[in-house]
Parts: structure tokens; sequence; C-alpha cells
């Protein structure tokens, strides 16, 4: 099962803490979006918003055109997979998926079918009669989705679920939750703070920052053109080259941009691997140091026309520059985006 | 000097068990009085208790209010531990303090004030009064006990049921009590040991029936007696079977 989820005009406080500011957000059916942002930007808050576990100081919760601002978890058709996976260490892994179902007053042979059905989908049949502690942390996290999912949800919420997995597993955990989010079809809303993670899985991203939706869009979208200065350094790395809009234009050290409706000092932002050669001439740069990465060679260098800045180059890898080379830098100027300058 | 702490270790355990050895021994004397030299074995006075009615029947009573108090008071006690650890009350501090206060109080303190109070309203002392002098006695101990081991764990856990569709009924009975089992149970069975030992509040507080600790007081009135050692040995063999109890169920399960 499956509904779309609106977000009207939210607020919240904790006391004078303002944790989310004016927050409106469509989430389609069966649509897969991230919520991204550094620790403490409100992410969690909105999604337990989202659960019932907090009631919005102002605004609406609106999911499959029903109101549910004020809503019990217990009622609402949303289930959490939790960050500690929050799983009942006395029952067996059957009963643990099956509790939803238990609650729903489904009798116990048909839920521990449709227990082991689930748990089958998630790689852990063969285990149903073990305990939560018996398991690793991956299969732990497994286990959590199985028993989110067992009630047929309309909407699946995860909180940092990847969270407490080592790299590698995490990275294949992710293709997994893709994969079975395609195939039940389920809304799902991801709160994490690991960009990659949330380009590689999700549908659209909403960044978060300070309680605000800094920007939202498809993974390729907010990090080839995001809409603030937040979202373009969260979404990866970024030289922040200072500029000046003046009556010709966005001046760089480097040359002049087109118009922005910025006025000011601004901030023109290129991703370390868009050196790829354009008209945005930067000239003659000395390699400070470089490194070898496999599929590219990082280099920081210091360019002539702006000797107080430090760029991150990514090149390609036939040939690793020492220190003290000379590159000559230009990029296309479409790769730059241009920011208002923080104050 | 390796010897000198086993020594040590030694003469602690004998100062500390010589009396239980003694009286349990003695309990075996074949003689009238139980004092040196040992005549035994024999179980004369084993059997001569177990016929006596008013001592099994204070032992039943006994096992009664220890059970029975314990129950209610770990009941209590779990409630008012799950009330003050899940939600914000006005007070909360000071209701945790009243609730632990009693601790400090001397039992013989709390058995007058109920004695008084008691009597003011007119209740006939029974075996029930005491049961609530030890519940009196118990429930800050059991909710001392319970409100320690209440977690994050468990209140995530409760939080994940919720949002599963259980009611709060459901949520105390198949995820908060379940997983607070160890504490529980803990919290019971030393409310049952305190209690069974218990004997100034169950003296003030009863008057026809009474329990084994206010029998056998009566008993000690009229000299020592082999008797006496048997009903020790008794009691002691409870006490003893109640830890082990609380150890197999509840430290051994411990993952």
């Amino acid at each position: 099962m499956t509904a779309p989820v609106t977000l009207s005009g939210l607020n919240h406080w904790f006391g004078s803490f303002h944790a989310l500011k004016d927050i409106d957000l469509s989430i389609a059916a069966g649509e897969y979006v991230t919520l991204l942002g550094p620790s403490g930007c409100g992410k969690t808050t909105l999604l337990s918003v989202l659960g019932g576990f907090i009631e919005p100081t102002d605004g609406t919760v609106t999911i499959g055109g029903r109101d549910m601002t004020r809503v019990p978890p217990a009622k609402r058709p949303t289930t959490t997979m939790f960050q500690d996976y929050a799983l009942f260490p006395h029952m067996t892994l059957r009963d643990n998926v099956a509790f939803g179902l238990r609650m729903a007053g489904m009798g116990r042979r048909e839920r521990h079918g449709r227990a082991e059905k689930l748990l089958a989908m998630v790689g852990l049949d063969h285990a149903a009669g073990k305990r939560p502690h018996e398991l690793s942390g991956g299969q732990r996290q497994r286990v959590a989705l199985a028993r989110a999912l067992a009630v047929e949800p309309d909407v699946l919420l995860l909180d940092e679920p990847l969270g407490a997995l080592d790299l590698k597993l995490r990275r294949s955990m992710q293709d997994e939750l893709k994969g079975i989010q395609r195939q039940v079809g389920t809304t799902f809303v991801h709160v994490t703070h690991d960009q990659e993670e949330a380009m590689a899985i999700a549908d659209r991203i909403v960044v978060m920052n300070a309680g605000r939706i800094e920007d939202e869009g498809a993974p390729s979208l907010i990090y080839r053109a995001p809409a603030t200065l937040f979202a373009a350094e969260f979404m990866g790395e970024t030289n922040r080259i200072p500029a000046k809009v003046t009556a010709t234009g966005v001046e760089t050290p480097f040359g002049t941009l087109p118009h922005t409706p910025h006025r000011g000092a601004v901030v023109a932002c290129l991703r370390p691997e868009d050196f790829t050669g354009g008209t945005f001439r930067i000239g003659p740069a000395k390699v400070q140091d470089a490194a070898f990465f496999g599929t590219h060679c990082r280099a920081h260098v210091v360019p002539e026309a702006a000797p107080d800045l430090v760029l991150t180059v990514h090149l390609p890898p036939g040939k690793v520059p020492a220190p003290g080379d000379t590159l000559d830098l230009s990029a296309d100027p479409a790769a730059l985006r241009v920011f208002p300058k923080e104050t | 000097m390796r010897a000198l702490p086993w020594l040590y270790l030694a003469a602690a355990f004998v100062f500390i068990y010589l009396p239980v050895g003694a009286l349990v021994l003695f309990s075996f004397q074949g003689g009238a009085l139980p004092v040196p030299p040992f005549d035994g074995p024999s179980l004369r006075w084993y059997g001569e208790i177990l016929a006596d009615r008013d001592l099994t029947s204070a032992l039943g009573h006994s096992l009664a209010v220890a059970f029975g108090s314990s129950a209610v008071a770990v009941t209590l006690g779990f409630l008012a531990a799950y009330g003050l650890a899940r939600h914000v009350l006005p007070g909360a501090t000071l209701v945790r303090g009243l609730l632990i206060a009693p601790l400090t109080v001397s039992y013989l303190i709390v058995g007058l004030g109920l004695l008084i109070v008691l009597t003011r309203l007119g209740a006939p002392l029974s075996l029930m009064t005491a049961g609530i002098g030890h519940v009196v006695i118990n429930l800050p101990l059991a909710f001392a006990i319970v409100y320690a081991s209440m977690g994050a764990q468990q209140q995530n856990a409760e939080r994940a049921a919720r949002d599963l569709g259980a009611s709060e009924a459901k949520v105390i009975l198949l995820v908060t009590v379940p997983m607070l089992a160890p504490a529980l149970a803990a919290a019971f069975f030393l409310s049952v040991t305190l209690s069974w030992d218990e004997f100034i509040i169950a003296f003030l507080l009863t008057r026809f029936d009474v329990t084994l600790p206010v029998e056998i007081w009566s008993m000690l009135r009229s000299g020592l007696s082999p008797r006496l050692n048997a009903i020790g040995s008794l009691v002691f063999l409870v006490s003893v079977t109640v830890v082990l109890i609380l150890e197999l169920l509840v430290f051994r399960k411990r993952p």
C-alpha cells in the first residue's frame, strides 16, 4: 500500500528553540524521499512529526488525503524503522515481525505465515525462531525493516537506518532498501546525514538546514544546480571563489561571468571535477600536493591569478602531477554556480 | 606470605557461617538442650515442630504475607516507576523523593505509625494489616529497583510497539513488563525475603494469627530448645531457596 504525503506550514518549537520553520513539502505516492542535513537540522524532528511522535506547534500533515496532524502513531498508516532498530529482545524474529499484525487482531497461524514471508524477503527466513541478540547489526536492521513493512503501511519512515552499519554493509543495504521499496511500492521517507547515501538511494533529496528546507529535487539536480550555497557545500566538495557583482557581470579573479540576480559580494562555486576545459580561463596554477584516488587524482593548486586561493582539483588518473608543477586550468562557465555571500 | 590472604578469607567465612552452622547442627540434637556435646543426629525436633499446629500455621501465614505483600509492593512500585519514567509530571522529583523516603524510616516507627492509624480507624489487627505494613516498607525498594532499570532501550521498544498499533495496556503487558522481567523478579524476591524475616512490624500489627518470626519470639520466652534450632534451620532453608531461585531465574539469564 502507498499514499501521498503533504506537509504544509509546519512549524515546531521545543521551548524557545525553533526546530522546524515553515516546512512545505509534497511527497508523491511510492516516492523514495531522503531528508538530508547535518545533525540538529530538524530532519529527525520532521520525521517524528510524520510518524505522530511529535505534534507540531503549527501546520498540517496530510497522508493519503486525510488530515493526520493530531492522530497518534498507533492509528496512522505509517510505521517507523528506528535508528537503534528497537526490536523486542524477548521475542523471536517471527514474533517481532508479526507484532503489528497481532495488534491488528490477525490470528496466530496467519500472522506467522506473513511474518515468515517477510523474513524471506529480507533473507532471514532460516532464523525465524532466533532472538534479536543472536543477530548481527545488519541482520537486526533487516528484521526491523520486515517488522515495519509487515503491517503494509502507506508510508515507511526510516530514521538513519544505516547509521550503525560499517561502510561496506551500508552500501550494499542501500541497494537492497531501494530494491525492496520498488518491490513493495510503499512511500519511503528516509533521514540521513550521508549525502552519498542520499544520492544512491533517493528519487528526490530534501536538503535541510537549521529547521528549513534549503533545496529539494532529484540527486543530480541538487548536485549540479543547488539552490543555495549550503546545499552546494553539503552535497559534496566545492571550490568557493570570491566574486563581486558589477555593471558588467560577476567579476571573479579569473574573469567575468554573466549576470545573476544577486548583488554585491557573491561566491562562485566550482566542483573539483569540473576543471575540464572551457571558456572560463583560470590560467596557470602551481600544484601544492597531489594524491592518487583510483578513479582520479586529487590535487591542491594555487592559481597565479589569485595567489591567496587554494583550489581542489580532480584530474584524470593517468599521471599524478608532482608538487611544484604548473597546470593550465579552465572550466565551462555553465559549471559555475553563483550564490550570495553568507553574512 | 601467600597463606595470609587465605587465612583471612577462611576467618571471615568462619565468622559469618559458624553461628548458622551451629544452629543447623544443634537442630539435629538428640537431647533437650541445644548445647555441646552434640549427641545426634536426630530428627526428633523436626518431627515435633512439624506436628505443632501453631508453628505450621505461622509458617503458612508468613508465606502468605510475604508473597501477597511482595506482589502488591512490586505491582505498585512498577506502576509508579513507569509513570515517573515515561511521563513528564509536575513535581516529579518530589514524588520520587516521597516514594523512596520510607526507606530511611525505622521499621519500629513505621509499625507504630500504622498501629496508631489502624486503631484510630477501628481496623482489626490481622495478617492483612501486617501485609499492609510490609507493602509500606517494600514499596520504596521495589520502586527504586524497577525505576533504576528503566532505560532508553525499553522506551524505544515501547515507541516501536505504539507505532505498530499497540494500545497503552498492550504496550505495558507485551513489551515493558517482559523486558523488565529481571528487575521485577529481583524486586519481588528481595521483598519476599525481607518480609519473610521481618519481626517488629508483624509483631505490632498482628493479633491472633501471627507470622513465623512472631511465633518464634513467643517460643523464645520459654527458654532455649532445639525446637528453635529446627525452626531456624527451616527458615534458613526457605531463604536460601528464594535466593537460589533469584540467582537461577534472574541473574543467569543475563546475556
